[in-house]
């Protein structure tokens, strides 16, 4: 028996998980891909937003504000990048100005830093806002991560100190007891005092499993992005932000935590919730609105183009409570945008604010298992490669030559405790076939080292999925 | 820090050529840093026939071509570093690389010559909308699974762009048992060597889609359908023209970039359209002691090419060693009206024995018309051509003594048609 089954090893499901590990409690989580950041959190702007956007009085906006100032912090702990960037809102016509100041004064209110650049002064500092800006709203506690890469610290953190995660467990049933709940997945049973529900766009239909009037949906919110090729000199520094509008932020020039460029994303509300392709005038919509406010944008140095589902609730706000009608059951749903920049204070919230008023938290005695940080060798200087490589030749054996990559360090992904299975999985921890050749030269080679370490066949290797294989046969002899 | 005389980047068929010229002219300390784990590049996975006809007189596979230059090597006792990646170049000649046998060693060189090939060009770069699931490969990478590895990739296949590797993955996974379903191709002509055309598809019966593209890629966890449609002059798909094919795999042969990463760290200046480095008739770049040949200079359609222009460089590199080439004034080598670029880019006649071969390549075919070479805007020459196509790269021979009396610039222009 658990105490706490978690639903969905996203962002908030994966610190949700780390929170509750500096407990005396047993924890799992049920997640039905091969991986663990696998949806949402891989597929969004990857930007921790200041606050100054969400309503007042939401849980959006006290969950943003407190997540932004918890960054530092947490990506210091887990040892994962996190950079204070910046950001600008940009106006490109007198109304929008005026809608600009309105943002600013709002900002202040909110005890957000902030303050009002003339054009010249903005573009003193992005050289490339587009011709037509004429003010722009300095955002400066605004910031970057890779999601997905705080979302696996957080999970390997967990794993560490006693969380159980188990992939591939979709889950089908859920049945109500008593004193806790069965939960029945694709692979196994698993029985919880409480269940905490991050299950991202199907939040709703898990909910549905213990509730006949859940009270909420979820829709699926899609997001179309192009991703750029690294920059010599950055095309723009900050995150730059075009006055938002009912759909949201608006197409976002964002640069990424991997000197990468974002473009995107557009937004709208789709009905299958697995619909993340991408679509012509979607991305012809994105680049337009893009060159609204950053100029030169080179689109020959695309990459790669992705489409993002988001949670999109029906109620406006996070929906983050424990169910009124099935006790010990928690809603963490409609973790739409700012999801990622509240993730670490939603998971303070459900433990402090809604799971400590049922459980009695007492931390645990021994000391916590320090996360070991990811082998980066790019990163590392001389000596200190030589030193590695002497323990470990593979780590000089290159496989990826966009990012540089070792067979070390991939070796070293497969086998921690929240180690890569697919291909994807690895791409998502090192980066092989995240750059320019699109692992045309490393993905073979990715493909051999999973199946050596793993003990497969090259045939058994995913992308990603369980349908997902890469090779579907032997050659002729 | 070692120094050494000539550091080659790249073990494929222009870094061989160009280390065995090298040798052959007196380098003898010579060092090729080749990142796979065998010499060849590229040819070792390319076991078909066809390589060699102009050098060899004879047709050989792509493993049979690469094993005459290893030969030589071998017999020079050329040294090599085998899964040696570079990781660094300066423009100072200082090149950082790692191997599991050293680990990460910097050296000096007094010369380099880049011979890094190319990359592929992907189906991102391209934006083509629909899913992204398994079974999307650039056309080189499903060749290396299977001739190199030993695997198929797939059963039905769609073929996006008409480039020779993708029409040799035609017929390849056609003998392997696979369905190939056809091949579009943006352009309204085949970006393939015509010889590719005839012996890859039409002996097959693989149709070919002139001026069609992918707009859609159906399948969650694995390809299931592609849908192609029709494009106007503009390249933009034209509505009702849909054509859907039930397939598990799309390969995408849409194009190769010569990979200059690390050309450009060494701040070696790239020419817009070939996105090579500018070189000289040394095929030096524009920082001394550096030299490009092969894919990673301009993509070439024939590998003897490829070895020929190695050979030069490794020449010039011998004679920039031993001081034998002379600085002064270049002429400009100018891309006229039907010409996408020349190479090479400028050319010093004081360092032209007898004669220099250009380069170039076409940007849309043409039948019947003459090549119009120009000397400081006056009519040097015409040279009569029955055809002339973006896929074929075409050469054309200046003398010195044409080069000696110009001043400026030579340009080189498609004329009036010749019917």
């Amino acid at each position: 028996m658990y105490d706490f089954l978690i639903i969905g090893a996203g962002i908030t499901g994966s610190l949700i998980a780390r929170d509750l590990s500096h407990y005396q409690c047993r924890v799992a989580v049920l997640e039905k891909d091969n991986d663990v950041a696998n949806e949402a959190t891989s597929a969004n702007s990857a930007i921790i937003h200041s606050g100054h956007d969400p309503h007042d009085g939401s849980l959006k906006l006290r969950l943003n504000l407190r997540g932004n100032a918890m960054y530092e912090g947490l990506c210091q702990e887990l040892k994962v990048d996190f950079e204070r960037n910046g950001a600008f809102v940009v106006a490109v016509n007198p109304g929008e100005s005026q809608t600009l100041v309105g943002i600013y004064h709002k900002a202040q209110e909110r005890g957000i830093p902030c303050s009002l650049l003339s054009r010249d002064e903005a573009i003193a500092k992005e050289p490339n806002l587009s011709d037509d800006v004429i003010q722009a709203l300095d955002l400066p506690t605004s910031g970057i991560v890779s999601p997905w890469e705080v979302c696996i610290a957080a999970m390997e953190d967990a794993i560490n100190n006693g969380v159980e995660l188990y992939l591939g467990n979709k889950v089908l049933k859920i049945e109500k007891k008593e004193e806790s709940f069965v939960v029945h997945t694709t692979k196994g049973t698993y029985e919880s005092k409480f269940v905490i529900n991050c299950a991202g766009v199907y939040s709703d239909q898990i909910y549905a499993m213990v509730s006949d009037r859940p009270g909420f949906f979820v829709k699926a919110r899609k997001g179309e992005y192009y991703v750029l090729d690294k920059f010599d000199e950055p095309l723009v520094t900050r995150t730059i932000y075009p006055l938002p509008s009912e759909k949201g932020k608006g197409v976002l020039v964002v640069p990424t935590i991997h000197h990468n460029v974002l473009l995107g994303p557009n937004s709208e509300i789709i009905e299958d919730k697995e619909a993340n392709d991408n679509t012509f005038n979607a991305l012809e919509s994105v680049k337009r609105d893009a060159m609204k406010t950053v100029k030169n944008i080179p689109m020959n140095k695309v990459i790669r183009t992705y489409a993002g589902l988001r949670s999109s609730g029906s109620t406006g706000d996070f929906i983050i409570e424990e169910a009124k009608d099935v006790p010990r059951f928690v809603n963490v749903a409609a973790i739409e945008s700012p999801g990622l920049a509240s993730a670490p204070a939603i998971a303070e919230y459900v433990q402090q604010e809604i799971l400590a008023k049922k459980f009695k938290f007492v931390v645990k005695d021994e000391p916590r298992i320090e996360r070991r940080p990811w082998i980066i060798i790019n990163r590392m200087g001389n000596e200190e490669k030589q030193e590695l490589v002497k323990q470990d030749p593979r780590f000089a054996q290159m496989v990826c030559r966009c990012e540089y990559i070792s067979e070390g360090e991939i070796v070293d992904i497969i086998h921690r405790n929240c180690g890569a299975r697919t291909v994807k999985a690895v791409k998502r921890r090192v980066r092989p076939g995240a750059g320019r050749c699109q692992g045309g030269f490393c993905e073979p080679r990715v493909v051999a080292i999973l199946a050596r370490e793993l003990n497969l066949s090259p045939m058994d290797i995913l992308l990603d999925g369980d349908d997902s294989k890469l090779l579907i046969a032997r050659t002729k002899e | 820090m070692r120094t050494i005389e000539l550091v080659i980047i790249g073990g494929g068929s222009a870094g061989l050529a160009s280390a065995i010229s090298a040798y052959e002219h007196g380098i003898k300390d010579i060092l090729i840093l080749e990142r796979d784990k065998e010499l060849g590049g590229i040819l070792q996975q390319c076991i078909h026939n066809g390589f060699g006809l102009h050098t060899f007189k004879e047709e050989l596979s792509g493993p049979a071509y690469a094993e005459r230059y290893i030969d030589k090597i071998n017999e020079y006792k050329i040294d090599v570093k085998l899964n040696a990646m570079v990781t660094h170049l300066r423009n100072d000649r200082t090149i950082e690389y790692v191997t599991p046998d050293e680990g990460y060693v910097t050296l000096q060189a007094k010369a380099v010559i880049l011979a890094m090939g190319c990359r592929e060009r992907t189906r991102g770069a391209i934006a083509i909308p629909g899913y992204r699931p398994a079974g999307i490969w650039s056309a080189g990478t499903a060749q290396r699974y299977l001739n190199m590895e030993g695997y198929m990739v797939g059963k039905r296949i769609f073929i996006l762009g008409s480039g020779d590797i993708g029409l040799i993955m035609a017929r390849r996974m056609t003998l392997e048992g696979a369905k190939v379903l056809g091949v579009a191709e943006i352009m309204p002509y085949s970006n393939g060597l015509p010889r590719n055309i005839k012996q890859c598809l039409e002996d097959f019966d693989i149709p070919l889609y002139l001026s069609h593209t992918i707009t859609r890629i159906e399948g969650k966890d694995r390809v299931n359908q592609v849908t192609i449609q029709k494009v106007d002059e503009r390249f933009q798909a034209i509505a009702n023209t849909e054509i859907v094919f039930d397939v598990d795999t799309v390969l995408f042969s849409v194009g190769l970039i010569p990979e200059n990463a690390l050309s450009e760290e060494a701040y070696v200046s790239l020419h817009q359209r070939t996105k090579g480095p500018i070189v000289d008739e040394t095929y030096q770049t524009d920082v001394p002691g550096i030299f490009a040949c092969g894919n990673v200079l301009h993509v070439h359609d024939l590998v003897d090419w490829v070895s020929l222009e190695g050979q030069k460089a490794g020449i010039s590199a011998a004679r920039y060693l031993n001081h034998e080439v002379t600085t002064g004034k270049s002429i400009a080598m100018i891309a006229g009206e039907g010409l996408g670029y020349i190479v090479p880019h400028r050319i010093n006649p004081n360092n032209v024995e007898k004669a220099i071969e250009c380069m170039f390549r076409v940007t849309k075919t043409a039948k019947f018309v003459e090549l119009v070479v120009k000397r400081d805007g006056q009519v040097l020459k015409r040279i009569k051509k029955r055809h002339l196509a973006p896929a074929e790269m075409e050469r054309i021979v200046l003398t010195k003594d044409e080069l000696m009396g110009c001043v400026e610039s030579i340009q080189i222009e498609i004329g009036e048609v010749t019917l």
